[in-house]
């Protein structure tokens, strides 16, 4: 069985009568291997191609929207002013748009599971706020403070998930309170000045301020992801061909290699003619690497997304329901306060208007925009990073032009809209195409 | 067919605050055999398999496992007896791929991380030892049709190697394509050694593959059928507790229309 060549399910369809080639195997019992009427993706990167329209039709538009919404907002910015795309400007916005987007790395797992998490704002400025006042007032080491502020963050997300999975107040409600509380919290904590500036040498000052000036760094790291995803999907594709089950085609590995070159590649070469590789950029992406294999590769990741599916499935397949929404909160409390850090670096130092203002809402249009569904179960924590560039993009365009912030608040609004329009609708089309 | 049954209930009650919802039941099934449960709405075949699930626990009356009583207090407890229950709502979820709901709750890891090619290798496994057609095992249970979700359903109960598996109403909202492609596999899981409790509606599907027809009414025995000598007739008036149903007044009518 398990020796069995899969290569005859694949070669099935044969014009408009759906013709079957029988698996000889199955041929005894008279019974096809595959339905005729089912589509079958053919072997080969015709077969990649195919499938891919097929999906676009279907409205399982993945990325797609993104990248085009992304690229005409880069081209009417640029067009606007001459200095939207240069090295100088993009740095800066890669840099501002970390703390967003650590943020939305943390609400994608409670979205996933069909929940929200408003109180994220807040607690990025109470993170600030504990690592100033320990770090700066009471003159604690600063990777202690840093510790406390992010442990901090995970307490605050699993008192909001206990209450949410425990006493089973609904998510909207529990995370409402907790956006008054937590930022009342911060101004107890920063006290009566107010602003505490911080150290912009301390470790979180260099958070966002530092570069690898050196070129071959940029260039390096890009190497190193480019050969280790080559290798990975490689050997993951001969361990799939050596236990007979369908594995990606060397034409499709490449294809995504080299895609992951341009991607790569072409990023460390903007950052290198400006100050060099940012640091921040480069925790930022570990970050969604880390997670991106927490949800797909983990036994947590799965009962994530089953949650995020039915809830009552995941109970009957005996998975710890308490568990993991707790857990999804702490994780979304940690990377607030996470997210928090890096808006105190960029602003060197911990004020009383951090957290507010349209924060909270950017940090949701972003993992909307990036991809993830609202209705749950669907989406990837790399969603983060372009939905994340699109709204940065848009702020700092709308800066360079110098259009105050009651439009630029309208205009954030408005692409909010567009996008949950957009997955609703993905959601009406992917359901009469049954894939929802 | 072997001597003890795989699964006997002697005089088993079950009471809901003031209502007797089973009383003094007896069933017996042995292994490669489908029992078909059949009785009206509200005749206790729910309520008679959820003991047998240990959903709910049984008040009097014993049940035996090969011929030893047990006692099914959890659902946990039938579990590890070896009995699988496939429910009426199927329990997927439709965002995961096949593979990823075959094995939701006993995922395989290798190195501590899912080991996706050995799911993939083993859910097409069993997928093709039970003859189940589906697209691809790494699409989302959305893109399946009804027929193609109960067969997923019933393949994953087939994952813990059960002896006996529970069917509640498998057929129903299926079309004619799809309730024979589950006929199918309830009658391949018979020729692997299975014992199946099939509850239908249907007397279509009940005459089809089961071997024994156990008709409850009104949470009571009312007859053990051999299905090959038994006539449709017959169960329905077993089912409806009287010869007074619609169909004898239907043959009485047209005979009457025929003189």
């Amino acid at each position: 069985m398990s020796t069995e060549n899969p290569a005859p399910l694949h070669k099935t369809t044969d014009g408009v009568g759906g013709h079957t080639v029988v698996n000889p195997a199955a041929a005894a019992d008279a019974i096809p291997a595959v339905d005729p009427r089912l589509l079958v993706r053919e072997q080969g990167l015709a077969g990649y191609l195919s499938e891919f329209g097929r999906k676009m039709k279907a409205g399982d538009l993945g990325s797609i929207p993104v990248v085009i919404g992304l690229i005409i907002i880069w081209g009417i910015f640029q067009g606007l002013n001459a200095n939207f795309l240069s090295p100088e400007n993009l740095t800066n916005i890669a840099i501002t748009m970390t703390a967003t987007g650590m943020m939305a790395v943390g609400i994608i797992f409670v979205l996933l599971l069909g929940e929200i998490d408003l109180s994220v704002g807040s607690v990025s400025g109470v993170s600030g706020a504990i690592v100033a006042v320990l770090s700066v007032t009471h003159g604690m080491n600063e990777w202690l403070a840093i510790l406390a502020a992010v442990a901090g963050g995970a307490l605050i997300g699993s008192i909001h998930g206990f209450f949410f999975a425990r006493i089973g107040a609904p998510a909207f409600a529990v995370t409402l309170s907790g956006l008054l509380f937590w930022s009342g919290a911060m101004l107890q904590i920063l006290g009566s000045n107010g602003t505490i500036n911080l150290d912009s040498d301390g470790v979180v000052g260099k958070l966002t301020t530092y570069f690898f000036s050196d070129v071959a760094v940029g260039y390096a790291l890009a190497a190193v992801a480019v050969v280790g995803y080559f290798l990975g999907s490689f050997f993951d594709a001969r361990r799939r061909e050596a236990a007979g089950v369908p594995s990606r085609p060397m034409g499709e590995i490449l294809l995504r290699t080299g895609l992951l070159a341009v991607f790569t590649f072409g990023p460390a070469l903007v950052f290198n003619q400006y100050k060099g590789l940012p640091l921040a950029v480069v925790l930022f992406i570990l970050a969604l690497v880390g997670t991106d294999f927490l949800l797909r590769r983990t036994t947590f990741g799965r009962q994530v997304f089953a949650l995020g599916g039915s809830v009552e499935a995941s109970r009957r397949a005996g998975i710890n329901i308490n568990r993991v929404r707790i857990t999804v909160f702490a994780i979304a409390g940690t990377f607030a306060a996470i997210g928090g850090l890096f808006w105190a670096s960029k602003i060197a130092a911990a004020n009383q208007s951090a957290g507010a203002g349209d924060l909270l809402m950017n940090v949701i249009a972003a993992a909307v925009i990036g991809g993830t569904s609202l209705f749950g179960g669907r989406g990837r924590t790399w969603n983060a990073l372009l939905g994340v560039m699109v709204i940065t993009s848009i702020q700092y365009g709308l800066a360079l032009e110098g259009i105050a912030t009651p439009i630029q608040y309208m205009i954030t609004g408005a692409v909010l809209l567009a996008t949950v329009v957009i997955d609703s609708v993905t959601r009406k089309t992917q359901k009469t195409a049954g894939r929802a | 067919m072997s001597a003890a049954p795989v699964l006997a209930l002697r005089g088993v009650s079950k009471r809901f605050g003031a209502v007797q919802a089973l009383t003094d039941v007896e069933l017996e099934i042995h292994s490669g055999e489908v029992v078909a449960l059949v009785g009206d709405n509200g005749a206790g075949k729910s309520t008679l398999v959820k003991t047998i699930a240990g959903v709910h626990p049984i008040d009097d009356g014993v049940i035996e496992w090969e011929g030893r009583p047990v006692s099914i207090g959890k659902p946990h407890d039938a579990q590890n007896l070896g009995i699988a229950t496939v429910y009426q709502d199927l329990a997927l979820c439709d965002n995961i791929d096949v593979v990823g709901n075959l094995f939701l709750g006993r995922e395989l890891k290798r190195r501590g991380v899912l080991d996706e090619v050995e799911m993939e290798r083993r859910a097409r496994e069993l997928l093709t030892t039970l003859s189940i057609r589906i697209p691809s095992v790494r699409i989302p249970i959305a893109s399946l049709s009804g027929g193609q979700r109960q067969t997923v359903a019933i393949a994953r109960s087939m994952l813990g190697e059960p002896q006996l598996v529970i069917l509640d109403e498998p057929t129903a909202a299926l079309g004619v394509e799809q309730t024979a492609q589950v006929l199918d596999l309830v009658e391949r899981l018979r020729e692997r050694g299975h014992a199946v409790i099939l509850i239908s509606h249907n007397m279509a599907d009940v005459k089809a593959v089961a071997d024994k027809v156990a008709v409850l009414r009104l949470g009571r025995n009312n007859g053990v059928f051999s299905v090959a000598d038994t006539s449709q007739e017959e169960i329905i008036s077993a089912i409806t507790g009287a010869t007074d149903n619609a169909v004898t007044r239907r043959a009485a009518r047209t005979g009457e229309a025929r003189k």
